[in-house]
């Protein structure tokens, strides 16, 4: 097929520094998207200013702090109050509900049903109810947006990590903050626009998660979410060899880059001239994770309020580096927390679970909130599915007909809730969210028509939000 | 060369025009203008891409989305009365067709495409599709549904035409020095050594550079370099992908990979071994191997999966890779909606699937995280087995032949032994009347009078035996407990460890209502494992006979002698004479641990003097015993062999060459075990049923059953009259993808190996074939390539020889601002391709610019280092990666062990793919990332420390020549005077620098499990490891041009 002509020059002049040298991402209009925004000594360094630029939408949001629950919370012991089923604990579900339904683990067993295992209370002037395993994230509940009617469609870890990451529960496809970076341009050129932070936590069985969700599919990798790591290296390969100090690397780099600037000089390669700004953005990258990492710049009460020593590989140090990362212009930051796959002992595990995020959680929103931040960063806390009403033993099971995400700050109301599930928690029955009408609805806050954020793979348009039709939440838009 | 055809010839007489046309493609391509006033437009090229891009969407193949009852991929809907009446397409007559009307209506309403609508019709579109309309509005078949066409001017012919039409000039040959570069990435992945180069400069022979090119091919890492490529496509990996990601054994399929091009195995019939190795007739075990391609896709263990869910996951998946890798087919839409663009349809993609629904497989394999069994697999050992086995049969033999001469010691010595054990006890086997047990079990009497249990196994039981005889003062009894290989781990129990427990040993003679009176039991072994249990602090034959003093549970046992015969002996306290009498056995096999009885025993008398005692003639085989019970001049020939062959198994003379022959037998045992590998195979079973899945939904089975079929709207698989009633099979598809008149596998295949060879495709979208796919600049060629290929007999290296032999291969990738400008994308051919290597090349070409790499082929993945703590996401199990030790660390990269979660870091940073699903093209990026890793991954300082050694041993102690050298080994050219310059500063800088800090030195070249030199001077050497590393890390080196 032919191209646009312009698009076919303009696809020349990008193709190294996007790296996908011909199919796919061809057909984009470019503009000006490459432009020598910095220079480093003589070396101009391009930044990619994005396929939508401007945007389709003025953004509401700069960045997305995605607080990642894997393992999928419970709804019934954090967000959504069902009375109901405490009534009828120990008693049958309706086979109404459950008939032909797609089941786990509770395959072919009787179906009981489990009374929420905590209290909820009201909080604060909007009066959301809220597990009181969770009090401080319950005083920021007027700065909370609760979605109570969540939907996914893969019932097991693995496809359901990668659907709710990707939009597509097959491999292959960009992780969100792929499509960001792809969409949007650099955030920052000192450091990866789309990180990935994770922690194990202590309750429930660690569900392994897959670098997919991180990926860039079938874009460049340069897309790919860096993961910062608590023990080791904190960036792979962004330490230098031992006995390679600062100064031997920055001789190294300059050494290679002279020649490399030879190179371009007698062959007009502008192949060539990528690479030299890549080493320029790997040396910047190497020097800024220290900063980043070192926390001790962080006052006492700070570290307090987060309730972590340091970048210490909980989910509350964690926080604090997202934080960090806000600050410093990273788009996308992925937190993991590994640890609620509930299937037994839901009460304990939900308190050891909430005793590691519930502190954390609070910190970061209103430390954000105090910087400032809060207003143009989006908060997602949630997982890839929720838990069953029914009893798995003295746990719950996986549950994809209805659960429950929070959002908060980067545009959405505060002390709001959006959609139901039915009196059991089971089906999400008002104002159902689709994982792809959510992820359209992060898109526009990012300023991005859903729609409009299209590659050209194998022969289809391929979007975040895939081919059936998905829906912007416009009600919780402040 | 290409091969002389000589029936094919261009009699196509509308070449010229076709020649005219496609130049005038390259021309829009180049310049933003419409079609000429007096030029036709031709469907392919101009007409249909603009239908598919603007219009199909909701008037094409999807039924679900067609609008207006309106479908324009078809003439004859096209030309046909809506359902408005109005005729879309009225050919020959725009003014009446609706079409035209409504894409140049300025009503809003009327506007088509509608005004919001992505894709909008430019005017110059509009002009030529009134034009198209106007002249007859002619659909042409789609040319990649076409038949392959013949041309045979070759590749050069058809190239220069075009670009001279474009007012171009081809660009001039690449000097020699590129060339044997380029060629030796291209065909073997790896750079050709500075020897190389200097002997095929030097070489005045008019076919030098074909010389190079054979010798290429017929490298044993041709067929390496070919596995990158394919592995890509047929996903291949070391793990399963899905969930915990575990690992599973299927290395052998990467090396039957390699193998097959290296034995340049016509690709016909290595499609068929793949899909379909299983089904050949005969099959070898190669081909058994080739058929794991079919158990490539990704596997679960993950609890709670529904096996129904996950066989559709993969029977969709594998619809996806066979449409892609053969036809360059995007049928993966089909799995939800018939395809929006190409004529595929849900019921194409669900009878493609059931092609393969015999494939022995399982929705979820669980346990498999612990056990490691991913279904149907074989033992695969390496092809060199035997070669490493010989010298060491070799050397058995000999020994043997030690063992098996006769000398007059060694006869004395055996005569004494027999002698020594012959001593007749006088033991006489009892012939049992009947044998009973209680609980359903079954007692057996077997040929050589023992007795074998069978049938239920009950915790605890009973066994009564009867027998007669007629000797004469009976003094003892033997029960004698044997092994047989239908017990639990060989017997002679029951029990799971094949252990029993004899509680209770009665004999009763006659009628008489009492037992006979027994006295010290001896047993051959007594069992002292959890003797403390016992009152008799072990598993006593005593406690066998106390009648029960000591408890009812408390017995003989025999752990920890499983599989092997033992027997209890005990006296009559009188003699008795058996005067053909019965005697009944009742054994009690009381042991509260349930299931403790005996599986296979035998009993006998004695009249021999008491004492009695249990002898532990169980180290005489039974039938050497038994030999030894017969006179030696009675004994046979064959007897009497027997027994040589087990004296000298024993002799003590002999014990040095025995121990010697079992040192090799062992050494045997694990050679074999370490080549011999276990691998995924196809199985076939009866074909599960098959059916659409509406909108892909696995739980709705509401759709309509759907039996092997190809694409509806491509020729149908033909098949012999005799299987016309069957069904069709894999290899049906294997046969029918591979035909001579499927328009579709020859030219995708030769399309990718031209991508090899030039960084991009004749036609780009090398996952793309249909109608959303490029068209290429260059149609003659790849028409003329596949036609070959297929004529060949499907030989591909000659295709590459034909590919690589061409003027247009050889062209120099240099190219100016202008040609740039005017073909960005090198559509014409002009010059040749510029393009950093792939990450595998990358860190091959530096493992053997520095030395170290070991050009080993096949076997187990390889673990090269990589960063601690990678694999701390993966769980069931959880997972510590160990980095492989000696050779394996420096083994080419196909080789390394894929993971498909966590693909190793640094080759993902050179945008390898995880292979979860198959990957045609890999993106190409140039990213801070893959900075990093060329600076910092220990193997790149290794190697450059190694690089290092080679210099300060290899060349001239001077640093101008030393400079010389590394450019020389690493980028094969002489470096000039700026370089120069640049190196020797740095040289400078960092001689003084580690001068000043020796302990950074010496961390630096204690990189790596290369063993640091003791001869070399340490600050030396890591001022030129660091120079070293600064030669890897330029464009240059990682760049083919």
């Amino acid at each position: 097929m032919l191209q646009h002509p312009d698009h076919e020059t303009m696809r020349a002049t990008r193709r190294s520094f996007l790296g996908r040298s011909t199919a796919g991402i061809g057909a984009i209009a470019l503009g000006s998207l490459l432009r020598p925004d910095s220079l480093l000594g003589d070396v101009v360094v391009p930044k990619w200013h994005g396929v939508i630029n401007p945007p389709h939408f003025k953004p509401r949001a700069k960045r997305i702090i995605h607080l990642y629950m894997a393992g999928g919370p419970s709804h019934l012991e954090t967000f959504d109050y069902k009375p109901k089923l405490a009534e009828m604990n120990g008693k049958p579900m309706p086979e109404s509900l459950t008939k032909g339904k797609q089941i786990a683990q509770l395959q072919g067993k009787k179906l009981v049903c489990l009374a929420p295992q905590w209290p909820f209370q009201q909080y604060g002037e909007s009066g959301l109810n809220i597990s009181s395993k969770f009090p401080l994230i319950g005083s920021l509940a007027d700065k909370l947006c609760l979605i109570r009617s969540m939907k996914t469609e893969q019932i097991n870890h693995d496809p359901a990590h990668t659907l709710f990451n990707t939009g597509n529960a097959n491999p292959g496809r960009p992780a969100i903050g792929s499509w960001l970076t792809y969409g949007l341009g650099d955030s920052t050129q000192n450091l990866p626009n789309f990180v990935v932070l994770s922690s194990i936590g202590r309750g429930g069985q660690a569900q392994p998660i897959a670098s997919r969700q991180w990926s860039s599919g079938f874009l460049p990798s340069r897309l790919q979410g860096v993961e910062f790591r608590s023990r080791g290296e904190p960036v792979l390969y962004a330490t230098n060899p031992p006995g390679i100090n600062d100064s031997r690397q920055r001789e190294a780099i300059n050494a290679v880059q002279a020649l490399n600037k030879i190179h371009d000089e007698l062959f007009d390669d502008p192949e060539a001239a990528t690479r030299i700004a890549q080493y320029e953005l790997a040396y910047r990258m190497q020097a800024s994770v220290p900063g980043l990492m070192d926390v001790s710049d962080e006052p006492q009460h700070v570290l307090e309020k987060y309730g972590t020593k340091g970048a210490d590989g909980t989910f509350a140090g964690n926080c604090l580096l997202a934080r960090r990362m806000a600050e410093r212009d990273v788009r996308f930051i992925q937190v993991y927390h590994r640890g609620w796959d509930h299937h037994g002992n839901i009460k304990k595990s939900i308190e050891t679970t909430a005793g590691e995020v519930d502190r954390a959680t609070h910190a970061l929103i209103s430390d954000l909130a105090e910087r400032g931040m809060l207003e143009d960063t989006l908060i997602m806390f949630g997982g890839e599915f929720g838990r069953t009403p029914m009893a798995q033993g003295s746990g719950r099971d996986h549950h994809i007909a209805g659960y429950s995400y929070m959002l908060a700050g980067g545009g959405v109301k505060g002390g709001v809730s959006y959609g139901e599930t039915d009196e059991f928690g089971y089906n999400s029955v008002k104002d159902i969210v689709h994982i792809r009408d959510l992820h359209a609805t992060i898109l526009q806050l990012m300023g991005i028509d859903h729609e409009r954020l299209s590659v050209k793979f194998q022969g289809l348009d391929m979007r975040l939000t895939g081919v059936e039709a998905a829906r912007v939440i416009k009600e919780i838009l402040a | 060369m290409r091969p002389n055809m000589v029936t094919r010839r261009s009699a196509n007489s509308t070449a010229p025009t076709f020649y005219f046309i496609a130049s005038l493609l390259v021309a829009i391509a180049l310049c933003p203008k419409a079609l000429s006033a007096t030029e036709t437009p031709d469907f392919n090229r101009d007409i249909l891409p603009m239908l598919t891009g603007t219009c199909f969407k909701c008037h094409g193949p999807d039924k679900e989305h067609r609008e207006a009852g309106l479908r324009l991929d078809m003439r004859d809907s096209a030309i046909a009365k809506l359902e408005s009446d109005a005729v879309a397409i009225v050919p020959g007559k725009p003014a009446v067709s609706e079409l035209i009307r409504r894409i140049t209506s300025n009503d809003p309403d009327e506007r088509m495409p509608p005004p919001d609508a992505k894709e909008q019709l430019t005017p110059e579109q509009i002009e030529t599709l009134r034009r198209w309309v106007a002249d007859g509005a002619k659909y042409d078949k789609y040319w990649a549904y076409a038949s392959i066409q013949k041309f045979d001017k070759g590749i050069d012919h058809y190239a220069h035409a075009k670009i001279e039409r474009a007012g171009l000039k081809p660009s001039p040959q690449a000097d020699r020095v590129t060339l044997i570069r380029r060629l030796s990435f291209d065909i073997i992945g790896l750079p050709p050594s500075p020897q190389e180069v200097q002997a095929f400069v030097e070489d005045k022979s008019p076919n030098a550079y074909e010389k190079v090119v054979d010798r290429l091919l017929n490298s044993k890492h041709y067929g390496e370099r070919m596995a990158m490529f394919w592995l890509d496509l047929v996903r291949f990996a070391d793990t399963v992908g899905y969930h915990g990601d575990q690992n599973v054994s299927i290395s052998p399929f990467r090396d039957y990979v390699i193998n097959s091009f290296n034995d340049n195995m016509q690709f016909d019939q290595f499609t068929r071994e793949q899909l379909a190795g299983d089904l050949l007739p005969n099959s070898s075990p190669r081909q058994k191997v080739a058929s794991g391609y079919n158990r490539l896709g990704m596997m679960s263990a993950e609890g709670g999966v529904q096996p129904k869910e996950y066989l559709a996951k993969y029977a969709a998946e594998r619809v996806r890779n066979v449409s892609l890798v053969w036809m360059g087919a995007t049928m993966g839409c089909c799995e939800c909606h018939d395809h929006k663009y190409d004529p595929y349809t849900m019921v194409d993609f669900y009878s493609m699937a059931s092609f393969f629904a015999d494939i022995q497989e399982k929705g979820i394999y669980a346990g498999a995280h612990a056990s490691g069994k991913w279904g149907s697999s074989i033992n695969y050992p390496d092809p060199e087995l035997p070669t490493l086995l010989k010298p060491i049969d070799d050397q058995i033999t000999q020994l043997q032949a030690v063992l098996n001469l006769s000398t007059p010691a060694l006869d004395e010595a055996q005569r004494i032994w027999e002698t020594n054990n012959s001593e007749q006890v006088g033991w006489r086997v009892l012939a049992p009347l009947q044998a009973t047990a209680e609980h359903g079990t079954k007692l057996t009497i077997q040929t050589d009078k023992s007795i074998l249990a069978s049938a239920a196994a009950a915790p605890q039981n009973v066994y009564t035996v009867t027998a007669k005889t007629d000797l004469k003062s009976i003094t003892g009894f033997r029960l004698e407990a044997l092994p047989d290989k239908s017990l639990p781990k060989g017997g002679p129990g029951r029990a799971g460890n094949g252990n029993f427990v004899v509680s209770e040993l009665r004999v009763f003679f006659g009628e008489k209502a009492d037992a006979i009176a027994l006295q010290n039991a001896t047993a051959t072994v007594e069992q002292t494992l959890a003797g403390n249990a016992t009152p008799y602090g072990k598993w006593s034959a005593a406690s066998a006979i106390d009648n029960d003093a000591k408890g009812s549970s408390w017995g003989w046992a025999i752990l920890p002698e499983a599989n092997k015969p033992n027997q209890m002996v005990v006296e009559t306290k009188e003699s008795i004479d058996g005067n053909n009498s019965v005697l009944k056995f009742v054994i009690e096999q009381n042991h509260t641990n349930s299931g403790h009885t005996l599986g296979k025993f035998r009993l006998a008398v004695t009249s021999a003097a008491q004492p009695l005692s249990a002898k532990k003639t169980q180290g005489l085989p039974e039938n050497i015993r038994t030999i030894l019970a017969v006179d030696g001049p009675s004994r046979t020939d064959k007897q009497k062999s027997d027994l040589t062959a087990h004296y000298r198994s024993i002799a003590p003379s002999l014990a040095e060459t025995r121990k010697k022959i079992a040192a090799l037998n062992q050494q045997k045992v694990q050679l074999t075990k370490e080549h011999t590998r276990s691998t995924l195979v196809t199985v076939a079973v009866k074909p599960r049923a098959m059916r659409v899945l509406p909108r892909g939904n696995w739980m709705d089975d509401s759709g309509p059953e759907v039996t092997p079929t190809v694409p509806h709207f491509l020729r149908q698989v033909e098949r012999a009259q005799a299987d016309k009633a069957s069904r069709a099979n894999r290899l049906d598809l294997a046969n029918w993808l591979m035909s001579k008149d499927n328009p579709l596998t020859a030219r995708v295949f030769v399309n990718r190996l031209w991508k090899l060879y030039f960084g991009r495709g004749l036609v780009s979208s090398l996952d793309d074939f249909g109608k959303q796919g490029t068209q290429s600049a260059h149609p003659e060629i790849l028409d003329e390539l596949a036609s070959d290929f297929i004529d060949s007999e499907w030989d591909v290296k000659q295709t590459i020889k034909t590919i690589v032999t061409s003027s247009t291969y050889k062209q120099s990738s240099q190219s100016d601002e202008a040609s740039r400008t005017r073909d960005p994308f090198n559509d014409l051919l002009a010059r040749q391709g510029r393009f950093r290597q792939d990450a595998e090349m990358i860190r091959d070409s530096v493992l053997s610019v520095s030395g170290l790499l070991v050009r080993k082929i096949g076997g187990r993945s390889v673990r090269p280092y990589q960063p601690a703590g990678y694999y701390a996401h993966l769980n069931f199990p959880k997972r510590t990666y160990q980095h492989d030790k000696g050779e394996n660390l420096w083994r080419r990269t196909v080789y390394t062990h894929w993971q498909r979660q966590f693909l190793h870091p640094s080759l993902r940073a050179f945008d390898a793919p995880s292979r979860e699903e198959c990957t045609v093209e890999r993106a190409r990026s140039n990213t801070p990332l893959a900075a990093l890793v060329m600076l910092n991954d220990p193997i790149y300082v290794e190697a450059s420390r190694a690089f290092a050694e080679r210099t300060l041993n290899e060349a001239p102690k001077e640093m101008g020549p030393r400079i010389s050298f590394v450019f020389q080994r690493a980028l094969l050219r002489e470096p000039s005077v700026d370089e120069t310059k640049i190196v020797s500063q740095l040289l400078v800088k960092y001689e003084k620098d580690f001068r000043e800090d020796p302990v950074a030195a010496k961390k630096l070249i204690d990189i790596g499990e290369r063993p640091t030199p003791e001869n070399l001077d340490a600050v030396e050497l890591a001022t030129w490891t660091g120079i070293c590393r600064i030669l890897f890390n330029t464009h240059e080196f990682i760049t083919r041009n």
